[in-house]
């Protein structure tokens, strides 16, 4: 019987012949934390009596909570700083070198193909879109992790994805993911993973990005998409080492398949309090208050180019905050040197610097009560951006974008004559 | 540790980690003190009702959505000795064991929130107000961990 990608990576990484059920101990080769989930890292790691740490696999990355919004979030940041120091790790990525996480990890070549890499963070899935097995962990085994290199692993079963045809115009990865949640629900893929197969090459690598970042909505462990051309182009020139990709048998045994055209997909919104109350935005008739374009599901340059295109020579609604906050410093860089800033600056958008902030609801952009943001982020929970009675409703960025000039919920082409 | 009783709080599906202890509690001067936001957003006042001992009995999903581990650490430091779920998320899921709160993954049938419930992890059965459930085992390593007190026990003998 063959295997899927992630039993393949993780009979490698173990060095067993894993199959979907088990449990096995497999090599990291990356172990990620950021500002609020390293200090318990930090202190459980100490607490131990060893001098081994496998500093070069460390990853530290501040996102959250920095640049520092008070004086909590200065003491945590400071630990992290202050542990890197100690243990001169240098994988650390400071403020104004750095940027959101996930786009770090990717950006800076430690995500690749064929890698295993945990993060203490949901949304270290993301991987999964350039073919890694990539996944969320907590803090304490983050720092076992530190200490070995290794780490347990349920063999997940893998749920396949088949897509045909390729995105209409204003449609992308944000809506099929938000389809793909909406269908099987929030635990539909619980200690699960998403394998991508038919017409991917039509699926642009920020795209698969964004669905792989996404699974962990539905539960998934995993989203992981093949490697090809695209993957390749795209990593040339930032992956550090050699990387060697994983495709899937063509017997390998699939607990479930799930069908999608493409050509028929369209802009979609997930309403509160759950990424799985999908809906097509043509069906809805929902005002805003904000529209938050950002985070590591659409924070990446392409995102920002697909704004900027519909937000072009227009004016952000009376009644709307428009906040744009690129995933990185590079995206940052890259909408200057494109004339994208210029745009956003004369729409009357917000541009802050890359940071979590309010999409966990930490600080720039915080909903009062009553409150409603669209939002290209990943979560709508109660409470997420803000106060328990506000509301998040999450969309892809032409959808974001449309809703900031609108004051409602639309798509581009609902924008003729605005 | 075979053993645990303790009064019921009732949850629905799908509780989130956000709702557990929301985001802008997370900052490591809280960490020793977790339990006081537990539940803050959608249960106010949860945090001084709940007592050592008791159990939480939830539906499908708990613990769903970040990785936070401050979720299960909160839940400990207010004093709960087991969570029971039809189902848990699973980097929750990872966590609790980790660091040792005990999971056990049940449906139990409209439980009523005061009531009185019981969980043998060695037999495998958990007693909610005088009706009995039975569980399946954990996987060996499981058992392990949960023997052992938590993951850090397992590296500091040398184990992993």
């Amino acid at each position: 019987m063959g295997k899927t990608i992630a039993e393949k990576i993780l009979s490698r990484k173990s060095g067993t012949d894993a199959r979907a059920g088990q449990v096995v101990m497999a090599d990291v080769d990356y172990v990620m934390v950021n500002d609020v989930t390293g200090p318990i890292a930090f202190r459980e790691y100490e607490k131990l009596d060893t001098c081994n740490m496998c500093k070069d696999r460390m990853v530290l990355i501040p996102d959250h909570y920095v640049p520092n919004k008070d004086v909590a979030s200065a003491e945590q940041a400071k630990e992290m700083r202050d542990f890197v120091r100690r243990h001169e790790l240098p994988n650390y990525f400071e403020v104004g070198k750095s940027g959101v996480c996930h786009q770090i990890m990717v950006e800076e070549g430690f995500a690749a193909p064929g890698r295993l890499i945990v993060g203490a963070d949901s949304h270290t899935c993301t991987y999964g879109g350039i073919n890694a097995l990539s996944t969320g962990i907590g803090s304490t085994e983050a720092a076992a992790a530190f200490a070995t290199g290794r780490l347990w692993f349920k063999v997940p079963e893998t749920i396949k994805v088949i897509v045909k045809g390729s995105f209409r115009k204003d449609v992308g990865g944000k809506d099929l993911i938000i389809k793909i949640i909406t269908d099987i629900g929030v635990d539909g893929a619980n200690y699960k993973a998403f394998e991508f197969h038919g017409d991917v090459s039509n699926i642009p690598v920020a795209d698969r990005l964004t669905i792989s970042n996404m699974a962990i909505e539905a539960g998934g462990k995993a989203g992981i998409f093949p490697c090809d051309d695209l993957t390749r182009e795209y990593i040339k020139d930032t992956v550090r080492g050699d990387y060697e990709p994983v495709d899937a048998d063509p017997d390998a045994e699939y607990c479930q398949v799930l069908e999608y055209d493409l050509d028929e997909l369209e802009p979609m919104v997930a309403f509160p309090h759950l990424p799985s109350n999908g809906h097509r935005v043509r069906d809805t008739d929902v005002t805003i208050d904000q529209a938050y374009l950002g985070s590591c599901t659409n924070g990446r340059i392409e995102d920002m180019r697909i704004a900027a295109e519909v937000v072009k020579g227009r004016k952000v609604h009376k009644d709307v905050r428009f906040l744009v906050v690129p995933a990185s410093q590079k995206v940052y860089r890259q909408m200057i040197e494109e004339g994208l800033m210029q745009i956003f600056l004369d729409c009357g958008a917000f541009i802050s610097g890359p940071t979590c902030g309010a999409c966990l609801g930490g600080y720039m952009g915080i909903l009062a009560a009553g409150e409603r943001s669209v939002s290209s982020t990943n979560r709508n929970f109660i409470g997420r951006m803000g106060d328990k009675a506000s509301e998040v409703y999450l969309a892809g960025p032409a959808v974001v974008a449309a809703s900031a000039i609108a004051g409602k919920i639309v798509t581009p082409d609902m924008l003729e004559g605005q | 540790m075979d053993q645990v009783k303790g009064k019921v709080w009732v949850f629905g599906d799908n509780v989130d980690t956000d709702q557990i202890i929301p985001a802008e509690r997370l900052v490591s001067t809280n960490l020793d003190h977790l339990n006081d936001y537990i539940f803050e957003k959608v249960r106010p006042g949860f945090a001084q009702e709940v007592g050592k001992g008791d159990i939480l009995i939830a539906g499908r999903n708990f613990g769903c959505g970040s990785s936070r581990e401050h979720a299960p650490l909160s839940l400990m430091q207010a004093g709960f000795s087991c969570i029971i779920a039809e189902s848990f998320a699973r980097i929750f899921y990872r966590n609790s064991m980790n660091i040792g709160l005990l999971l056990v993954e049940c449906a139990v049938d409209d439980p009523v929130e005061g009531c009185e419930a019981s969980v043998d992890i060695d037999e495998g059965s958990v007693v909610v107000d005088g009706r009995e459930y039975t569980f399946p085992g954990y996987p060996p390593f499981i058992t392990e961990l949960i023997k052992s007190g938590g993951l850090m026990n397992l590296v500091k003998e040398g184990r992993i």
